[in-house]
């Protein structure tokens, strides 16, 4: 195995198209929860290829998406203190807050710098003494134990001018909260392979059982993206709903249990907004109060930001499956790629921007 | 003070009242900076100016291609390449990108303070051997110091001159429907060498600049007697921002087949590891090259008997519908629409 190419093999991708092509006889809507699922799919085009009447619908899964605009200004409003040297994943630069982006805050003058790691900015607090670095702790279950082992290497190290400005969010609670709500539009998940391979599965059973709801803890490549699909069309044609594994290469049920205790240690749940949802209750972790020393909210007195979404922006419908994005007014008009009004607009796997893009090439085609 | 209210097209400029590191990054926004705020303020003198890698002037019989380009890459030395060998290459690029001989380079240097003499040796030692190797002249060129703290070592401004041998026309207006698109070699290279140097990755192979001269690769496709139509280097931004620069430009529609774009292994590998998209990542010793569909077995032959061209290939077609965008069919027979990076390429979290 060279796990270059095997997982994307189109010979093998045509045989589950087919497959699933002649065992769905209803439409059905499977909700894929993962940004980088979403990225598979868009950028395999294997929505254009599934039968017409299998739909996806791009879940709440893209860190970058359900961010929250208030935690978005208060790492601003970080970025840009002097003597800060603020570190973020790449992708969290471009996000609107309510007026600037860490870009404009770099260019400002603010000390803005994108990492590989959160070890990577503990580094930079060593060799930096006498600035405080920040590191934009944001994702799902997925990111969080590195997040909690950057704090761990930090307290070990004895270095003190380092904190997190955590934003950890979860996934069942996002799917609770996706099925109770009352224009639940979503017959089937393929839940997140990375955020399993840490926490486990078990805590899906319930959601599957609770919801009569398929769940195929699903992998990233294309064929897996497949295989999460064909398993769910297969449960939901049967009439059954439980949780399989589709990623046993990576997954196991268990989890990573070394990870867990490091989070449940360093972590409490806490009720966290999602960008444009709204809060969800016990829908994410902050650090516990012993640890509040390397928690940048406390450290540096944001906590009291808040921030107003554009009333304009559906991008939580959107994410939670019960709109298309170009059922949304300022789609195309007031929101597009260069001037985003929601998250799912910025980045070119959001759901809107791929919406957005290709509706210019429909337009075109059709004229 | 900048009037932002009278600028032609405000929207996406007005949105930065600052210049961001993403204004470089070779993609939409750099050329929002040009189309909106320098030839607006430059006014009439700028009047015809094309935006293609090379100007082409007449002063008398003779065409001749015009450039000028900068070069800020960190670090300086990096696999397969180094500062001073692509700050020639990269002009000597720009002007076969509009088929001309290249004649002269001028080299003008940004010092910071400390540098130590050794590096700034090697920097100009590597030009001299790429000057060479091109078979272009160093003929003039400037250097200035800033303070310690001011620079990153160095920066390197090279201006080039060269000939445009008679009946040569490549300009992006040339693109017509049917035109195969050809890329002269694999993609991603570049980017990758810079990137895991920089960052101190170790994807268990060292992969090498391709940081290349490609006047000579242009000289023998055009010694075939082909009518090139379009040529494009592909450098910040990669082969997507090559190629949606051209269907703009061109007003034409661009269609690939992303199972034949060459993308080595290495190079894939490392850019799943780290979110980016090959086809986005730099490139400097790389072009496509628009071309009739009757001239394009020559053209290959003539590229795959070079070294810096052995793995072009034919990857798509240009198209009249749909025009200024590009769509790939992907590798598993789906489409999608490849647009260029609005700045510079984002690593994703997950």
């Amino acid at each position: 195995m060279r796990f270059v190419d095997e997982f994307s093999d189109p010979g093998l991708a045509a045989n589950l198209l087919r497959t699933i092509e002649d065992i769905a006889t209803q439409p059905w809507r499977i909700m894929e929860v993962c940004g980088g699922q979403t990225h598979t799919i868009i950028s395999n085009g294997i929505d254009q290829l599934l039968p017409a009447h299998v739909t996806l619908v791009h879940g709440p899964g893209c860190p970058v998406c359900v961010t929250p605009l208030e935690m978005i200004d208060r790492a601003l409003a970080i970025a840009a203190m002097t003597d800060v040297i603020f570190c973020s994943f790449g992708d969290m630069l471009r996000v609107p807050g309510t007026n600037s982006d860490l870009y404009k805050v770099r260019a400002g003058g603010g000390d803005v710098r994108v990492v590989y790691s959160p070890l990577d900015a503990v580094t930079i607090a060593e060799q930096n003494p006498d600035n405080h670095v920040v590191f934009f702790g944001v994702g799902f279950e997925t990111t969080a134990p590195a997040n909690a082992m950057a704090v761990r290497a930090a307290q070990q190290r004895g270095i003190k001018n380092f904190s997190v400005l955590i934003s950890h969010v979860l996934v069942p609670p996002a799917i609770e909260a996706i099925m109770s709500a009352p224009e639940r539009r979503v017959d089937a998940f393929l839940a997140a392979g990375h955020v399993c391979a840490v926490m486990g599965t078990t805590t899906y059973q319930a959601l599957a059982d609770t919801h009569q709801i398929p769940i195929v803890v699903t992998g990233f490549e294309a064929l897996d993206v497949l295989d999460g699909i064909r398993r769910c069309v297969r449960q939901l044609e049967g009439g059954r709903f439980t949780v399989e594994n589709a990623y046993s290469r990576v997954v196991q049920s268990d989890g990573n249990t070394i990870a867990q205790d490091l989070l449940h240690d360093m972590f409490e749940v806490t009720d966290r907004p999602w960008r444009g949802i709204g809060t969800i209750p016990s829908s994410g972790w902050r650090l516990r109060e012993e640890y509040a020393s390397f928690d940048a909210e406390r450290r540096f007195g944001v906590g009291h930001i808040t921030a107003e979404e554009s009333p304009l922006c559906r991008a939580g419908e959107v994410l939670q499956g019960f709109i298309k994005p170009t059922e949304c007014e300022a789609f195309g008009t007031t929101c597009t790629p260069r001037t985003p009004l929601g998250a799912p607009m910025v980045s070119t796997e959001g759901a809107c921007a791929a919406y957005h893009h290709r509706g210019t090439v429909a337009q075109d085609a059709a004229r | 003070m900048t009037d932002l209210a009278a600028w032609t097209c405000p929207l996406p400029l007005r949105d930065y009242p600052c210049v961001t590191i993403a204004h470089g990054g070779g993609g939409q926004l750099g050329a929002d900076l040009v189309n909106h705020l320098f030839l607006p303020a430059f006014g009439a003198p700028a009047a015809g100016a094309e935006l293609t890698d090379a100007a082409v002037i007449e002063p008398g019989n003779e065409k001749l291609a015009f450039t000028t380009d900068s070069y800020v890459v960190q670090p300086l030395f990096f696999p397969g390449s180094d500062i001073g060998a692509m700050s020639v290459n990269g002009t000597v690029n720009d002007l076969a990108m509009v088929g001309a001989v290249p004649l002269a380079l001028s080299t003008a240097f940004v010092l910071e303070e400390g540098l130590e003499m050794a590096t700034l040796h090697a920097i100009a030692l590597s030009m001299g051997r790429a000057a060479a190797n091109a078979g272009v002249r160093l003929v003039t060129g400037d250097t200035k110091v800033v303070d310690a703290g001011h620079g990153d070592g160095v920066y390197i401004t090279t201006t080039g001159i060269g000939v445009i041998p008679p009946g040569v026309t490549i300009s992006p207006d040339r693109a017509g429907a049917g035109d195969h698109v050809i890329v002269s070699g694999p993609v991603g290279q570049h980017g990758i060498a810079v990137l895991s140097k920089r960052e101190g990755l170790d994807f268990g192979t060292t992969i090498e600049s391709d940081c290349a001269p490609l006047a000579d690769a242009v000289a023998s496709i055009i010694a075939t007697g082909t009518d090139v139509h379009v040529l494009r280097d592909l450098t910040r931004g990669g082969l997507l921002a090559g190629l949606c620069e051209l269907a703009e430009a061109g007003s034409v529609g661009v269609k690939v087949d992303e199972s034949l774009i060459p993308v080595p292994d290495a190079v894939m590998a490392a850019c799943r590891f780290l979110g980016l998209d090959p086809l986005s990542v730099a490139n400097e010793g790389t072009f496509v090259a628009f071309v009739a569909p009757a001239d394009s077995d020559r053209v290959l032959e003539a590229l795959h008997a070079r070294p810096e061209s052995r793995g072009a290939a034919v990857i798509g077609e240009v198209v009249s519908d749909h025009q200024g965008i590009v769509i790939g069919r992907t590798k598993l027979g789906g489409t999608r629409v490849l647009s260029r990076p609005l700045g510079e390429q984002l690593p994703r979290i997950c």
